[in-house]
């Protein structure tokens, strides 16, 4: 049965895939930055297909919009050349290869399997405000433990990105 | 509506699909980026169980693994840049002094 | 016509809209342009473009052919999906983002459709805006970095660096209209905003209550002008250090789009300034039986200007101006009579108050661009983190504890 959303589902899961495959299969780090923006994108659209349209905003701002930005800005600042190929032996290439991707397959379907019998969500919107609510009621010590995490982060950057011979 | 095991095929597709380029990469920055990738296949699972649980909890997690995601770039990239201009290389398989 | 429309919304009532709209807002971008250089001139003591078109009002469609036709280079060693990608990321962002702005209160009914006046109306409108102008970094980004060479690198390299710091204080300084309003839902905003005080005065955000958002707005500008890049925070294109910035070496179209990225971001820039903090379409009269009249004001100020460029273009200096000129007065009086018209009249009053608040601040920010000179890279810096962001999370922590104590 080919509902509208399975469609856009089907589309969004090809598009997310393709980019993860295209991840491993770059050579130059921006390609492969590029290919995880398709992918965090692509999963926005998952998460609006799914009723969570504050996580997919918040995904694209921070995920696609800050944080890979950083990655981009350290691609360029370092001015990192495409990499060289991992030397695998010819057992890996020809045996390892087919037999991970097999394994992977493998659990994708037994996965499927197994989760079968839950069938789909009801179709609502979470609304932001109930998300925001038990954000910062019930998870409010989480919420403030983050942000220190976030400034020690900071901190721990600044340190050790700074040049000795600057102060 | 999608079925709940349709987005936890494609979580568990991507999450093997960040180990894979977690393994076969050797440029540093791809190799932090193939963590980024399974930190959002985790955060689609959680998406999914939330929606189907009925429960905003899965969605609040969400929002705590993307605020770690982001203090582990901003630490994660000071330490490749420190290490790029240490030994002016990004390639692990040359980040190696410890064998010595 | 009504069932295939019921049938088929999608193609009978959003394609036209998109399409309509897409038109509308290039057209725009195109005199955008020449808008911004008369103004400049004027500012500069100069006359602007005069020699294509009567007032050189045909000079965005000789600049449109010139583009068009100038020989497109890639550079040597140039990345060229990445190269090619830039352009058309920084632009089809730009535009997309258009498509959240509500232009008007009423939804339109289209062949039995309703359907709101503008593309669509999102509960999180204002963070899809957000996360828009977030990716719009990897435009700059990119192109800085596929074209192979160091002016673009370095311009690049400054415009994605600016962009992101001051993406943070955009964002925040408009956390304390969301706290107002409770909503991102962008209609929902405006509808917020409703009401005088003591009768005359709008209740915009900018002088609302409980906590007026001057500092917000302000805050929300300067941002904004940085973040789109424009003087006096045009970095990144500093002709005088840098050459052009990010898009020194792209040429012709490519080219082109860098700029009506540039002009169609301004354009959205001004449209969220006048809905978050100017009342977006409402007027800024009071609807009482007082001010009545005020609901001729769009036919009123259509007809005048409409009469005063005839009245100006049969003394024009050229004769294919002296036949021009009249006519687009003509055409300009025509809509004000048009609007003056009962069945017309209630529709456009949201639209043509939106419009003009949005035409003032395009102006602003021309006005800015012609007044102030550029700021130092590290003052730039120094101003977005030591100064806007600290100032925008005041404007949060006010708010709320304004909003908190005046609650019952």
């Amino acid at each position: 049965m080919m509902t509208p959303q399975i469609a856009v589902f089907l589309v969004l899961a090809a598009v997310t895939v393709a980019g993860a495959v295209s991840l491993i299969l770059q050579r130059h780090p921006i390609h492969s930055a590029l290919s995880l923006i398709v992918v965090m994108v692509a999963l926005a659209g998952l998460y609006l297909l799914q009723g969570a349209e504050f996580v997919a905003a918040v995904q694209i701002i921070v995920y696609a919009g800050a944080i890979m930005v950083l990655f981009v800005f350290v691609i360029m600042l370092l001015n990192a050349g495409e990499e060289e190929r991992t030397n695998v032996s010819r057992l890996a290439r020809y045996v390892g290869v087919p037999l991970g991707i097999v394994f992977l397959v493998e659990v994708a379907y037994w996965i499927g399997r197994a989760t079968a019998h839950l069938g789909s969500a009801p179709p609502e919107m979470v609304s932001t405000r109930d998300l925001s609510s038990l954000l910062f009621r019930e998870y409010v010590f989480p919420f403030e433990l983050t942000s220190f995490l976030i400034l020690i982060a900071l901190l721990g950057a600044l340190v050790l990105a700074r040049r000795e011979d600057s102060d | 509506m999608v079925p709940t095991s349709y987005f936890l095929v494609l979580s568990a597709v991507l999450f093997g699909l960040g180990v894979i380029a977690f393994i076969f990469k050797r440029n540093i920055l791809t190799i932090f980026m193939s963590i980024e990738l399974m930190l959002n296949a985790v955060n689609l699972a959680f998406v999914s169980f939330s929606r189907l649980l009925g429960q905003l909890q899965g969605q609040v997690f969400v929002f705590f693994v993307i605020v770690v995601a982001a203090a582990e770039a901003a630490v994660g990239l000071a330490i490749i840049i420190l290490i790029h201009r240490n030994r002016g290389t990004l390639d692990v398989e040359n980040v190696d002094s410890l064998k010595d | 016509m009504n069932e295939f429309a019921a049938q088929h919304p999608l193609l009978v009532v959003v394609l036209p809209k998109v399409v309509i709209l897409l038109f509308v807002l290039l057209t725009a971008l195109a005199y955008l342009t020449w808008f911004e250089r008369k103004v400049v001139a004027h500012i500069q003591s100069r006359w602007g473009p005069y020699r294509v078109g009567p007032h050189g009002l045909l000079q965005p469609l000789a600049d449109g052919v010139k583009f068009l036709f100038k020989e497109d280079v890639t550079p040597a060693g140039a990345d060229k999906f990445a190269y090619f990608l830039a352009p058309f990321l920084a632009m089809s962002l730009a535009i997309t983002s258009i498509a959240v702005i509500p232009f008007g209160p009423k939804g339109l009914t289209i062949f039995g459709q309703p359907t709101p006046t503008g593309i669509t109306n999102l509960n999180i409108g204002l963070l899809i805006l957000f996360a828009i102008t977030s990716m719009g970094v990897y435009g700059v980004a990119l192109a800085g970095w596929s074209s192979n060479s160091k002016y673009p690198l370095l311009g690049g390299l400054r415009s994605s660096a600016q962009m992101i710091s001051y993406e943070l204080a955009l964002t925040m300084s408009v956390v304390g209209v969301i706290l107002m309003a409770g909503t991102f839902n962008l209609s929902e905003i405006v509808n917020s905003q409703q009401g005088f005080h003591w009768g005359f005065v709008p209740r915009w955000n900018l002088i609302g209550s409980p906590m007026p958002q001057i500092l917000g707005f302000f805050l929300f500008f300067t941002a904004a002008v940085a973040e789109t890049n424009r003087a006096p925070f045009d970095l990144a294109e500093a002709e005088s250090e840098l050459v052009a910035g990010f898009h020194t070496e792209y040429a012709s179209f490519k080219f082109a789009m860098f700029f009506m990225a540039e002009y169609a971001s301004m354009i959205t820039v001004s449209c969220l300034a006048t809905i978050l903090f100017f009342g977006g379409w409402l007027s800024p009269l009071p609807q009482t039986a007082l001010f009545a009249w005020s609901h001729y004001i769009p036919a009123a100020a259509f007809g005048i200007a409409g009469l005063a460029l005839i009245a100006h273009g049969v003394r024009y200096i050229t004769v294919f101006g002296r036949i021009v000129l009249p006519v687009m007065g003509a055409a300009l009086f025509g809509l004000g009579v048009l609007f003056g018209l009962p069945a017309v009249i209630e529709f456009v009053q949201g639209p043509f108050w939106f419009l003009l608040k949005v035409g003032i601040f395009l102006f602003i920010y021309v006005w800015v661009r012609g007044t102030l000179p550029r700021f130092r890279y590290d003052q730039l810096m120094n101003f977005g983190w030591k100064l806007l962001l600290p100032l925008s999370i005041l404007n949060v922590v006010i708010t709320s504890l304004a909003i908190v104590l005046t609650q019952p």
